[in-house]
């Protein structure tokens, strides 16, 4: 045929899509390398270690470190299962419970936590822990967080409930299924890609906030994030990078995961 | 006549309408309680007077919003003068949030579009790769940046290596520190809306405007540009207001002299000389500020949908 002008592609963009990616990840490769810097100063290389892994476990601060990470995974596993359970439900009904009034604020109050910044959630929920006498520390935390996971969680479940034809409920009932029946047996069996991909979401969300999680904690009370910014802020230690690498790692299995289960088709 | 009011009742309803409040009470108590009370608590507590050991005294008073714009002089009797203090934070954060956006939409709308032209495989491995940092910690990746442009950091030393720079730049507590930060953390935001719009526009139309004899760059400007503007705005806005309320990057890149909103009311609620209500009004101010501007989005986004 004839050569006519390609009008899909432009020059220069191939380039610059690649240094997006540069831009993305340099900082993050960066850290990774020097996280095994056998050097004690940060600002020189000096070979090849695990020793600041191994003194994360072992060193000095280790045992501040161990509490964090135990609140932190906690507090994520906890309000992640009670933030996807909450989600899962609302999600059912606002797609399942045909249509009524207080469904557009329903869905508002549902994705408030996304549209308020996250600076302003956490002087609110702060002054509100304050105004009612709540004392702050481990439980506030998770308060917290249960809240503002919940959107997240609610998106993936959401998208993947629409996407399931509300037909196979109908013929299950049809055939005498309870609805109780149709809602364990068809709709939340197909719908678990949504809930396991919300799950894990919540799970980092919760895993890696640090402003909210700044302002509700009590005195004595960290998480990972808040004992890596105490850190950082009296200067950057090689350890605080090993902590770093391994975190971002679990990020980057965990949104690996919830990628390929949100792809997992289990309609057909 | 019994089946058909069946039908039409089932037409209205769905499965599980008898059931929907008990499914949406616990949505409805949690975040009604921990995050609607709150912002509400928020906006009375800036009606208070502040307290000096930080909290409030129950007497209603525009103290916050009058210390936010105006100056009366040390013992709160002179003639009010507009004080600058706090509008020019807020006048930094627009800016630098603004020059965020415009950086992330030079380097995001080609990213987005060359993805958007890939093959479907492709497509999914490019957006898998945008998306990844994005859900790294925030902090962590601020940490990155923090490391990489300090004056002994890996950023300088290459650079002084390539003979580019004799002397180290001084990046880091800049406002460039805090503008690279910000570019940096929301840039996967600007890509993937502007990718949905694109993925969705029909290539056609350039085709028509190149048949036509239009230069690819009008092609561009005039006809690829205003189909996919929804997907910009939102961008945009998805840049834009988390890079407005930030915290992070000019804590940890601005340094002292670099304030910005976030840090102005990190402030008020740190140690014992924080001002809680004017805290709580700094708040209501940037919320306001951001619901404007997601009001005008969405009204945008209504009218884009209804003019196909």
């Amino acid at each position: 045929m004839n050569s006519k002008v390609d009008v899909k592609s432009y020059a220069g963009f191939r380039e610059i899509t690649w240094i997006c990616l540069f831009i993305l990840y340099a900082p993050l490769i960066v850290v990774t390398v020097y996280s095994f810097n056998a050097s004690a100063s940060i600002a020189a290389w000096g070979g090849w270690s695990w020793q600041w892994y191994i003194d994360v476990f072992i060193g000095p601060e280790s045992a501040k470190f161990k509490k964090a990470a135990f609140n932190s995974f906690s507090i994520a596993i906890v309000a992640a299962s009670l933030s996807t359970f909450i989600a899962t439900l609302a999600a059912t009904a606002i797609l399942r419970g045909g249509r009524f009034r207080s469904r557009a604020p329903s869905v508002a109050l549902i994705t408030l936590p996304i549209m308020v910044p996250e600076i302003v959630l956490a002087v609110a929920t702060l002054i509100f822990f304050n105004s009612i006498g709540f004392t702050r520390g481990y439980l506030t935390i998770l308060v917290a967080h249960v809240a503002f996971c919940i959107p997240f969680a609610y998106l993936p479940i959401q998208a993947r409930m629409q996407g399931i034809e509300v037909t196979f409920e109908h013929a299950a009932m049809d055939l005498y299924a309870s609805k109780a029946k149709a809602f364990t047996r068809i709709l939340l069996p197909l719908m678990m890609p949504g809930i396991i991909s919300g799950f894990l979401l919540a799970f980092i969300v919760s895993l890696d906030d640090f402003i909210i999680t700044n302002f509700v904690k009590g005195a004595g009370v960290e998480t990972l994030p808040t004992a890596i910014f105490g850190s950082v802020k009296q200067g950057l230690k090689p350890n605080i990078m090993a902590i770093s690498t391994m975190l971002l790692s679990l990020s980057i299995v965990m949104v690996t995961i919830s990628y390929f289960v949100s792809k997992w088709d289990n309609t057909k | 006549m019994a089946g058909g009011a069946a039908s039409i009742k089932s037409s209205r309803s769905g499965i599980y309408s008898d059931q929907r409040n008990w499914l949406l009470l616990p949505s409805w108590v949690v975040l009604g309680f921990f995050v609607f009370a709150p912002v509400c608590v928020m906006l009375v507590y800036s009606f208070l007077t502040k307290e000096f050991r930080g909290g409030v005294i129950w007497e209603p008073t525009l103290a916050a919003y009058d210390q936010f714009f105006f100056d009366r002089g040390l013992f709160g009797d002179a003639e009010p003068k507009l004080q600058w203090t706090y509008i020019s934070i807020f006048w930094r954060s627009i800016w630098q949030a603004g020059l965020a956006t415009i950086l992330a939409l030079i380097i995001g709308f080609p990213t987005a579009y060359f993805i958007a032209t890939r093959s479907p495989k492709a497509r999914a491995i490019w957006v898998f790769l945008i998306t990844v940092p994005y859900w790294v910690n925030l902090l962590i990746r601020t940490v990155s940046m923090k490391f990489l442009v300090r004056e002994e950091g890996p950023l300088n030393d290459f650079l002084i290596y390539a003979g580019i720079i004799e002397e180290p730049l001084q990046i880091i507590n800049t406002n460039l520190a805090v503008q690279l930060g910000l570019f940096y953390s929301y840039l996967p935001f600007m890509v993937l809306p502007i990718y949905a719009s694109v993925e969705r526009y029909n290539f056609i139309l350039s085709e028509a405007a190149a048949d036509l004899y239009a230069t690819k760059w009008t092609t561009l400007t005039r006809i690829l540009l205003p189909s996919i503007k929804p997907g910009l705005v939102a961008g945009c806005i998805l840049v834009f207001v988390p890079s407005l309320g930030a915290f992070l990057a000019p804590d940890l890149l601005g340094g002292a002299k670099n304030f910005m909103i976030g840090s102005l009311i990190e402030e008020q609620f740190k140690g014992n000389a924080g001002n809680w209500p004017f805290g709580a009004a700094a708040s209501m101010i940037l919320l306001t500020m951001v619901m404007v501007l997601l009001m005008i989005f969405a009204h945008q986004q209504r009218r884009a949908e209804e003019t196909p």
